[in-house]
């Protein structure tokens, strides 16, 4: 698939040509016998906003603090704009961190906290409290300069956190949880704000994320990690499209995982035998072999269903609807086949008057080959 | 544990912890030589209080001992329990957790004895103390406070929010400049206390300073305490009145500080 | 920007945190030395020379004990130790009646001021606000002031012609006073009035903790106050008891003040003994082995239950 001319410079990591900002090599690090971060390899471009996305413990938060300097690697290298950062101490690299606790000095005011920085950096004291202020306008809260920070609301904090970490304009920002502490609400409000702010300040944001639902919307590319390694990297809609393992597909939304083997490989068709489906035909895929153990991944709305079975269909089964719930927009059911495997399906509610398939009711659900995801791990 | 059982047993304990405090207080406006039977009201005891110029001059020298050895306490206490807090890997870690811990269960006998006789040696082969005197008391005092001090510093160390001290960092202070812009105004009230704390152990000491001092040195708890040694003394009582109004005056002080700093915060 | 450009902008940078690695590193060293030095001098060095004396003889010289070393007639150097005064201890029934006297003492001691301080740390810990502020406040006050003046107080009470006596006298209770000052109840009393506080702010720390549904859960499943109590309030407050009898027993231990005030001639306690051996008889060999042994059969179990405890704590 030919991509268009212009993709290379909004999505450079398409582009085999063009030069990593940060690039990590061959990363590990070790606690005692605990494996934090295991040969991680990763390149970010220029103005990214990349989210490392995974569960508390599985060593995004390790990266992060490595990336800042906070923790030596036991072994690898992080180059940032090109330069190794292994002997960089943290006040010396070109990166600044927004914290998960905001970490602001509660003995200093918040202009105080703003302009901390710059005049560590030795800009002149009118200097770093005009650009501290400017800073404090962009946030939107210029009128709290001289507050201290536990005068201040969860979401003032956090913004106060992030103008004094960009205040100095770092080649690389990084955030780890930066709308963890707030609520539903304000966190949805939030992300359009980073993101706006990101893309008119032209920093290269990493974001460190448990919440799926935050790195889809934030990100342009998603790292999810497990258990110290990434797993995948990719576009929110190639993660969320095409994971390439269980884990992936099950960790991003909801999905339906079977379990099977290649029972017959044509030139024109590949068949896949599953305990729950039986036979699932679909086009051959290049890399798989004749009785290799793979899984396919199903996302719920990708099911189609309906009362009779569909025309021209290679793969559909009948079940009963045991449970379904109305949301709204949407309709979520739970479906049981013959073979006694329930199956979760959404479908969405498009038409008002419609007379939607309910409960006890016989249906058959089919898929599209395309939408079978086949995993080999 | 209800009904009448509690609040009587209550108002005993407190009985029992105020009633000599008070009974001290009230014999030391006694006329009477006998410190026990009532023979009027009269100040008279303060006066002498105030006359008798070895109470006032061992005074100063308590004052003294106290005002150096809870300072310097502060500086070794707050440095061992950083180090402790924030350094997780060094050559004799275990040995100076140790250090710091065993003055607060040491007996003081046997850390007056033993600090005597180092002086003693040292003196023999150094030179140094030559004799003993405020030096040393302050040096064992400033020695079994830092313990005090470092287990408080400690406790508000581990609870402090580290990512203070990294952020500090990530916009570009060094270490010393960290600690001096960010650690050591956070930790401020509790380093406070451990001075207050400091000075008033070292003000009350009565064991160590007798070992360790020297023929021109005496603190006002060994002159109160060859006093008393001798029988009950009138002079005592006021003496102790006048403390127990300090201290009062310094809690009411500090009590409506923290009421005000509360209402500020709100 | 080509590679060879950044590695030229890199240079300085190198050359920087090099040294800032250097300096950061004796900087750090520095800081752990101040502490670390300080107490080996003042602290552990003390009990080297503690352990060299104990091995001398008390002479009437400046200072008062043999020297370690001596040069022989033939000009080698001897070394002039001796056990005689450990074997002086074991024999001599004083010192180990004074080192059991004290852990009897301590013992005791501690458990009156538990069943003393458990009522009032209780009775804190469930009182409302600004109650219960006041009531610690007055628990702690006593502290701040001297220690020494806490136990002449009582000595203006206990003695024959003192408040206690005299005022069971004027009621008409005794014909004539009774015996409290210089015996062994005194010196009780000494150390429970002086440590109480320490036995009741801990136990308060752990009381309050105890989650008042725990009481409810009790009593809505059918205990009565007092099993409650005993099934429930009492076995998790066992840390505070446990640290708040170590707070007093270890001080007691080694105390001279309240029984040097307080009891009669015959309240022997370890610590006086040292003192006296010190002070009195100036034998300053004899005391510096009363001091390593009172720190082997005394502090040294004690000090190894605090590390355990400590090192349960951070687990």
């Amino acid at each position: 698939m030919a991509q268009p001319a212009a993709a290379s410079e909004t999505r450079p990591w398409r582009d085999a040509a063009s030069r990593p900002f940060i690039s990590v090599r061959s990363l590990i690090k070790r606690f005692d016998d605990f494996t934090a971060v295991s040969n991680v390899d990763l390149d970010i471009y220029k103005g990214e906003l990349f989210c490392l996305l995974g569960e508390s413990g599985c060593g995004k938060s390790t990266l992060l603090r490595m990336l800042a300097g906070f923790e030596q690697p036991t072994s690898g290298a992080i180059f940032i704009d090109g330069e190794d950062m292994a002997r960089v101490p943290p006040d010396r690299r070109p990166t600044n961190m927004m914290f998960q606790s905001y970490a602001l000095f509660p003995h200093m005011s918040v202009e105080k906290n703003v302009a901390y920085g710059l005049l560590r950096e030795g800009v002149k004291k009118s200097e770093a409290y005009a650009r501290a202020g400017d800073m404090l306008r962009m946030v939107k809260l210029e009128k709290l300069a001289r507050r201290k920070p536990d005068q201040l609301s969860g979401g003032q904090r956090q913004r106060v956190a992030l103008a004094r970490s960009l205040v100095k304009k770092p080649k690389l920002l990084l955030l780890d949880e930066p709308l963890g502490a707030l609520d539903k609400k304000l966190r949805e409000e939030t992300q359009f704000e980073l993101i706006k702010l990101q893309e008119t300040l032209g920093v290269t944001f990493i974001v460190v994320t448990h919440d799926q639902d935050e790195a889809m919307t934030l990100a342009t590319r998603i790292g999810v990690m497990k258990d110290g390694v990434i797993e995948q990297i990719g576009e929110p809609r190639e993660i969320y499209e095409t994971p390439n393992s269980r884990f992936v597909a099950d960790f991003i939304g909801t999905v339906n995982l079977f379990t099977g083997k290649v029972a017959a490989v044509a030139p024109d068709m590949m068949r896949i035998e599953t305990a729950e489906l039986g036979d699932v035909r679909l086009p051959p895929q290049t890399g798989l072999t004749y009785g290799q153990q793979v899984w396919g991944a199903v996302r719920p709305e990708r099911f189609a269903l309906s009362r009779t079975r569909p025309e021209g269909a290679a793969n559909a089964w009948e079940g009963v609807v045991e449970e379904m719930g109305y949301i709204g927009h949407m309709s979520q059911y739970r479906i049981r086949l013959a073979s006694g495997v329930l199956i979760r399906a959404t479908q969405s509610n498009r038409l008002r008057d419609e007379d939607p398939i309910s409960w006890d009711e016989k249906v058959w659900i089919s898929v599209q080959p395309a939408a079978f995801r086949v995993l080999t791990r | 544990m209800r009904g009448w059982f509690l609040p009587v047993t209550v108002t005993l304990g407190f009985v029992f912890l105020y009633a000599p405090i008070i009974s001290l207080v009230v014999f030391s406006f006694n006329d009477s030589r006998l410190v026990t039977v009532w023979g009027g009201f009269s100040t008279r005891w303060y006066g002498e209080l105030l006359r008798d110029r070895q109470i006032l001059s061992s005074a100063w020298v308590s004052l003294q001992v106290a005002f150096a050895s809870a300072t310097l306490s502060v500086v070794i206490g707050t440095l061992g329990a950083f180090v402790l807090t924030r350094f997780s890997r060094f050559t004799g870690r275990l040995l100076l957790t140790g250090m710091i811990t065993a003055p607060l269960v040491m007996p003081e006998v046997i850390t007056g004895l033993s600090l005597l006789l180092l002086f003693v040696s040292m003196e023999l082969t150094l030179g140094w103390p030559a004799g003993r005197g405020l030096t040393t008391i302050i040096i064992a005092h400033t020695t079994f406070c830092a313990a005090f001090v470092a287990v408080i510093a400690q406790s508000r160390l581990r609870s402090m929010d580290e990512s203070l001290e990294e952020a500090a960092r990530d916009l570009g202070a060094g270490p010393v400049r960290v600690f001096f812009d960010i650690t050591l105004p956070v930790i401020a009230p509790a380093l406070v206390a451990g001075w207050l704390l400091a000075f008033t152990l070292s003000l009350d000491d009565l064991v160590i300073a007798s070992f360790v001092s020297g023929p021109g040195a005496s603190t006002l708890p060994m002159v109160i305490f060859s006093k008393i040694r001798l029988g009950v003394s009138p002079d005592v009582n006021a003496l102790a009145t006048i403390i127990i109004g300090f201290v009062l005056v310094a809690v009411l002080i500090a009590g409506w500080m923290m009421r005000r700093a509360m209402r500020k915060e709100m | 920007m080509s590679a060879g450009n950044a590695l030229t902008r890199s240079a300085p940078w190198r050359g920087t945190a090099w040294m800032m690695g250097k300096l950061g590193l004796s900087g750090r060293s520095l800081v752990i030395a101040i502490p670390m030095l300080w107490l080996a001098v003042f602290f552990l060095a003390p009990f080297f020379v503690l352990g060299r004396i104990s091995l001398a003889e008390a002479i009437i010289a400046r200072p008062p004990y043999t020297p370690f070393f001596d040069r022989a007639p033939d000009g080698s150097l001897e070394i002039l130790a001796s056990f005689e005064n450990y074997r002086f201890l074991l024999e001599d029934a004083l010192y180990r009646n004074a080192y059991l006297s004290s852990i009897r003492i301590a013992l005791v001691s501690t458990l009156f001021a538990l069943l003393i301080g458990y009522p009032i740390a209780y009775y804190i810990a469930r009182a409302p606000e600004p109650k219960r502020s006041v009531l610690l406040m007055m628990v702690i006050l006593p502290f701040w002031t001297s220690f020494l003046l806490r136990v002449y107080a009582w000595m203006g009470f206990l003695r024959s012609n003192g408040v206690i006596n005299n005022t069971l006298i004027s009621l008409g209770i005794i014909d004539s006073p009774i015996q409290m000052m210089q015996t062994d109840f005194a010196v009780y009393i000494g150390i429970v009035y002086t440590y109480l506080p320490f036995m009741i702010l801990p136990l308060y720390a752990n009381l309050t903790k105890l989650d008042g549904a725990l009481l409810e859960a009790a009593s809505d499943l059918g205990a009565s106050p007092m099993v409650t109590f005993f099934t429930v309030t009492l076995p998790l407050s066992l840390p505070g008891i446990v640290a708040g009898s170590m707070l007093v027993f270890i001080p007691a231990i080694g105390e001279y003040v309240i029984p040097a005030l307080l009891g009669g001639p015959d309240t022997l306690m370890i610590g006086r003994v040292l003192w006296d051996e010190f002070f009195s008889s100036r034998d300053w060999p004899v005391a510096s082995a009363v001091a390593i042994v009172m720190l082997v059969l005394v502090v040294a179990p004690i000090m190894w239950l605090q590390s355990v405890q400590n090192r349960r704590e951070e687990t």
